[in-house]
């Protein structure tokens, strides 16, 4: 997904002479030809992303886009404040990337997860947060991204993720994708997590339950319309997500349901316990040990189902 | 820089002092001594060396000038208001209910570039408008005023090494160096001895000047960059307080509230020194 943001980003550039990169020394491998096309419109501030993001808001607010870019937590947690006084109160057109959202950098530890980040980018104001499940939803959402005028948080993928679109997709600020459709009852997912709702819906669908499920990769602003939908057309809402169980995008669902008089429907949110990760392994395995594997999701239909 | 403008110079610095103590006492408010510190220094800044024109605010070759010490915004707000940016009648609205003037300065305010009050953010986003400038070939310049408390911030000097390495000599750094900050003298909490050396050291050019002699601090702005290729510090040793001698270099005065009383006493000394 990484390599599919940086190709997409790249190409934008060039048409776009308002695209700049500002970095706090991590990309290796991605960023380099956007480095060495653009070296006027990208710079590497060096380990210190108080000052990238600082730095972003003034490229900003002399009428370009200014896009940081780091890994998991580093460019969210570290500058929280340069994002919340800077470039949300400024309202500048800041874009936030990270790469390697949840626990894809898994083995090397809680210093390297970003799993409460939808919960604190989306409290704050002016903020949209976009969080990509594969490459084709990536490429679509980095252009609705760079086309929007104002702050983005874009929670992207590592690499080797599995496609879950079968193809190019259209996606909008503000939208949801519906990848099948079912009335037993609705998984919503957002982020690359989803390979899992998608391998528990199809499992479900074998076993004669089947599920609508939905990638609602923008978690602010969200999808109401599709969440009242499946809350009015199917039997029960399951969420999904790689992110501590507080405020994120199980808490953004429920809030639609509670906020539109739609909270009679069986509902469950999986997602990480409000712990911090101690335990060490893989992505995939981290997300089994933590709660939100295949059978996790399987077993919250039908137990909502019962 | 003439005779009149001098003259003109001190005379908005005498008002800017009026209005802060004016508007502290109202709102009951703080960071005085702050406002007092620089208020030789912004008239100087406002009248001869930017190019801002209250009548079209949001010119597009404005130099930026970011206030980074924004709880001294209301000396920045008095300066703005006298020379016509918005409406004086605007400084009765400050730090009160539905007022117009939060404490810390923001950006909804005609001619305020940028919102500050946390410090260490003034200087980053300096940068990045330099850096935005430089690379579009445009002339405007950049000036961010920064306080003692400014410097003790990391990422103050996150932008300080950065600016060098690029060699952003359209920014400027202006230090209102009174050696105190909140809860003590500089010297005691972050001792920042020699800043000049510091700056120098990290690929600046400094000089050092006496913040409240308005000639002073007109020539070392007039000829920027201090030195090709480098960006420019002025360090201005000021003092908190300055023009009421009770508050003068009295760190209590970054807090401290004026009754009734104590206002009295420091107009009563303002404008006799007119």
């Amino acid at each position: 997904m990484r390599k599919a943001f940086n190709k997409e980003l790249l190409s934008i550039a060039k048409r776009d002479p308002r695209v700049f990169m500002i970095l706090a020394d991590i990309g290796y491998g991605e960023i380099e030809e956007f480095a060495e096309t653009f070296p006027d419109r990208f710079i590497n501030c060096g380990v210190a992303e108080q000052n990238m993001t600082g730095v972003a808001c003034g490229v900003a607010m002399e009428g370009n886009i200014a896009v940081t870019y780091s890994i998991a937590n580093f460019p969210t947690l570290r500058c929280l404040e340069q994002i919340r006084n800077d470039v949300c109160y400024h309202d500048a057109n800041v874009k936030i990337v990270i790469i390697g959202g949840g626990m894809a950098y898994g083995e090397l530890g809680i210093s390297h997860h970003s799993t409460e980040d939808i919960a604190i980018m989306r409290a704050l104001p002016n903020m949209v947060v976009l969080a990509p499940c594969d490459k084709a939803e990536t490429v679509a959402l980095t252009d609705a991204m760079m086309e929007y005028e104002g702050p983005v948080y874009f929670r992207c993928g590592y690499k080797g993720e599995p496609d879950l679109h079968n193809g190019p997709i259209e996606a909008k600020i503000g939208g949801s994708a519906q990848l099948c459709d079912g009335k037993a009852a609705t998984v919503f997912f957002a982020g690359t997590v989803g390979v899992n709702a998608k391998q528990a819906v199809d499992e479900l669908a074998s076993e004669g339950i089947d599920c609508r499920l939905v990638s609602l990769y923008s978690i602010k602003p969200i999808d109401k319309a599709a969440i009242l939908r499946a809350a009015m057309e199917t039997n029960a809402i399951v969420t999904l997500e790689e992110h501590n169980i507080c405020g994120g995008v199980g808490s953004a669902v429920a809030e639609v349901l509670m906020d539109e008089g739609a909270g009679n429907v069986p509902f469950k949110r999986l997602a990480m316990p409000d712990v911090n990760a101690t335990k060490v392994g893989c992505q995939a395995w981290m997300r089994e040990q933590y709660g939100i594997g295949v059978n996790a999701v399987k077993n919250a239909v039908k137990s909502l189902l019962k | 820089m003439n005779e009149a403008e001098l003259n003109t110079c001190h005379e908005l610095a005498r008002k800017v002092r009026i209005h802060c103590l004016e508007m502290v006492h109202k709102g009951k408010s703080g960071h005085i001594g702050s406002m007092l510190s620089m208020a030789d220094i912004l008239p100087v800044l406002y009248t001869q060396i930017l190019n801002v024109d209250p009548k079209n605010v949001k010119k597009l070759d404005r130099d930026r000038f970011i206030l980074s010490k924004g709880h001294g915004g209301a000396a920045l707000l008095a300066t703005l208001a006298e020379l016509g940016f918005f409406p004086l009648e605007w400084l009765n609205e400050y730090y009160c209910d539905n007022g117009k003037l939060s404490g810390h300065i923001s950006h909804h305010i005609p001619g305020v570039e940028f919102s500050t009050g946390s410090l260490g953010h003034g200087l980053p986003v300096a940068c990045g408008m330099a850096m935005g400038a430089k690379q579009a070939g445009k002339k405007h310049r950049v000036f961010c005023l920064c306080s003692d408390g400014d410097l003790n911030e990391g990422s103050t000097w996150e932008a300080i090494m950065l600016a060098a390495q690029h060699h952003w000599d359209n920014l400027t750094m202006l230090v209102d160096y009174n050696r105190l900050q909140a809860l003590g003298k500089s010297r005691d909490i972050i001792d920042l001895e020699s800043l000049k050396q510091k700056l120098e050291i990290f690929g600046w050019a400094a000089r050092e000047e006496n913040g409240h002699d308005q000639k002073a601090v007109y020539e070392s702005l007039r000829d920027l960059p201090l030195c090709d290729s480098k960006p420019s510090a002025v360090i201005y040793r000021t003092v908190k307080g300055k023009g009421v001698s009770f508050m003068e270099n009295d760190y209590r005065w970054h807090y401290g509230g004026l009754t009734d009383e104590l206002l009295a006493m420091a107009l009563k000394e303002v404008e006799e020194a007119k």
